[in-house]
């Protein structure tokens, strides 16, 4: 099959709508949107409370949750997997080769980064703002509320760059969900897949899809921060 | 003001009150006694720890030395501060009221809110961001949210100083008609027409130490202590 007519096939399946295709897309969206929220969920709390909070400690931390933003996607799927392996301390969950799985892996590779820019971010309004809640009597964590809504448009941008690693990323889904066709195949496990099995309009199309995704996403984070310089100041 | 059923956190009583950082004594063996009522300027050089004094009166800071006494403990809102450069949330100007209202536990936060606004001519900018105000219109703002607490004793840090002279006149106004109304005020200025126009009583400090404490238009006719009056003079020679 000629370049031509791979796209052609390719452009095939986005616009009928292919049924398998539309499983692998979905699949990939549910996986990282539910990672990305649970990420969220534990990490911007905890990014705040590392920005506010003083302790023994806390360089140490920063520096290992910083690092911890370039923890390679295989070596994440090799360490849930050893969790939740029949071995593991997980294993009687019976959760390995699961979309549950493939959600715990991918929140493990977002939450570093939700937790590092969440700091970053917190801390820098922090300062702005400390002597006026202080004054205001929101010291420490009962500060954490307002600077979260203050800081919400640089934090969806950080939000967005977890969502962009985990919907990229190909080594820790494979790991842990196995690659089960119509069960835990995702758009970059099946491109690797089908790009090795030759059928190259299937990983074309999936290709498309998540460069459009890409593209909608720093879409979102340009908005994200155009609206906060136009609203928020 | 709804605050006669309360006993009043006046006067307060600083007491060979000091303050170090990094060794060295920046605010150093300050007492003074504020009562009911005017307005106290704290004039001085840069670096003559006025502004600290205000912080460490407010709490904001814990002093090294000495001590700071309210006549009623309870008084933790019922003083509030507004800062040189006004600290301006990522909110309109009505959230930023409501959200101080809301953290010291404030019921009606809405209506207080918009009283607020109205009272210092902010109602029509009541849905502007507030970062996007103009310096005038923030530090009326930044006055507006901590009126809205209903204050016994407002500390104002150099509430001017950004300003440009029409804001400046426009600030002086509102300061003087809060006095007016009996709100005890504690403020630094480094303009001393505007400690001469608006207060009754100067405190002097220099180098971290308190040297004179005297009525406005004895320290202004030079008969207050040879640094106030070389400070007065030097300042006038500009």
């Amino acid at each position: 099959m000629d370049i031509s007519s791979t796209f052609a096939a390719a452009f095939g399946l986005i616009v009928g709508l292919d049924p398998q295709f539309l499983q692998i897309v979905g699949l990939s969206l549910r996986v990282t949107l539910t990672a990305v929220l649970l990420a969220a969920l534990i990490g911007l709390p905890l990014g705040a409370l590392l920005a506010v909070a003083r302790f023994p400690g806390r360089s140490a931390l920063i520096v290992l949750v910083n690092g911890l933003m370039g923890l390679p996607p295989v070596v994440a799927g090799l360490i849930v997997f050893l969790a939740l392996s029949r071995s593991g301390p997980f294993g009687s969950l019976g959760w390995l080769f699961s979309p549950t799985a493939m959600v715990i892996a991918q929140t493990l590779l977002v939450l570093p980064i939700v937790i590092a820019l969440t700091r970053g971010t917190i801390e820098d309004l922090w300062s702005e703002y400390r002597e006026h809640l202080t004054s205001l009597g929101l010291t420490g964590w009962r500060a954490i509320p307002t600077l979260l809504w203050d800081g919400r448009f640089a934090l969806a941008t950080g939000l967005l760059a977890g969502f962009g690693r985990a919907s990229a990323e190909v080594g820790a889904v494979l790991i842990v969900g196995g690659n089960i066709a119509g069960y835990t195949r995702t758009m970059t496990t099946s491109i690797a897949l089908e790009t090795s099995k030759g059928d190259l309009p299937l990983a074309l199309g999936l290709g498309l899809v998540l460069i459009a995704l890409t593209l909608a996403i720093n879409a979102a984070a340009y908005g994200a921060s155009r609206i906060g310089a136009r609203f928020a100041g | 003001m709804a605050m006669r059923d309360i006993a009043s956190i006046l006067p307060l009583s600083v007491q060979e009150l000091s303050f170090e950082a990094d060794g060295k004594r920046l605010v150093d063996d300050v007492s003074f006694v504020l009562p009911k009522g005017g307005v106290t300027a704290i004039i001085g050089p840069n670096g003559a720890g006025k502004s600290l004094t205000l912080r460490l009166c407010h709490g904001l800071l814990k002093p090294s030395a000495g001590t700071i006494r309210w006549q009623a403990q309870n008084g933790r809102h019922r003083h509030a501060m507004v800062f040189q450069r006004p600290v301006m949330l990522r909110r309109s100007a009505r959230a930023n009221i409501r959200h101080a209202l809301g953290a010291v536990g404030v019921a009606d936060a809405s209506s207080r809110a918009d009283t607020a606004l109205a009272r210092f001519g902010l109602a029509a900018l009541a849905e502007r961001p507030a970062r996007l105000m103009s310096g005038g219109e923030q530090q009326r703002l930044a006055i507006a949210r901590a009126w809205a607490l209903e204050p016994e004793v407002l500390f104002l840090d150099e509430p001017s100083s950004q300003l440009d002279p029409g804001a400046t006149r426009q600030i002086e106004e509102v300061i003087a008609a809060l006095a007016a109304e009996g709100m005890t005020i504690l403020m630094t200025t480094h303009d001393l027409g505007q400690a001469r126009r608006l207060s009754q009583r100067i405190l002097f400090l220099n180098r971290g130490r308190l040297i004179d404490d005297a009525p406005t238009e004895i320290v202004f006719a030079g008969k207050a202590s040879a640094d106030a009056r070389a400070f007065i003079a030097g300042d006038l020679l500009w």
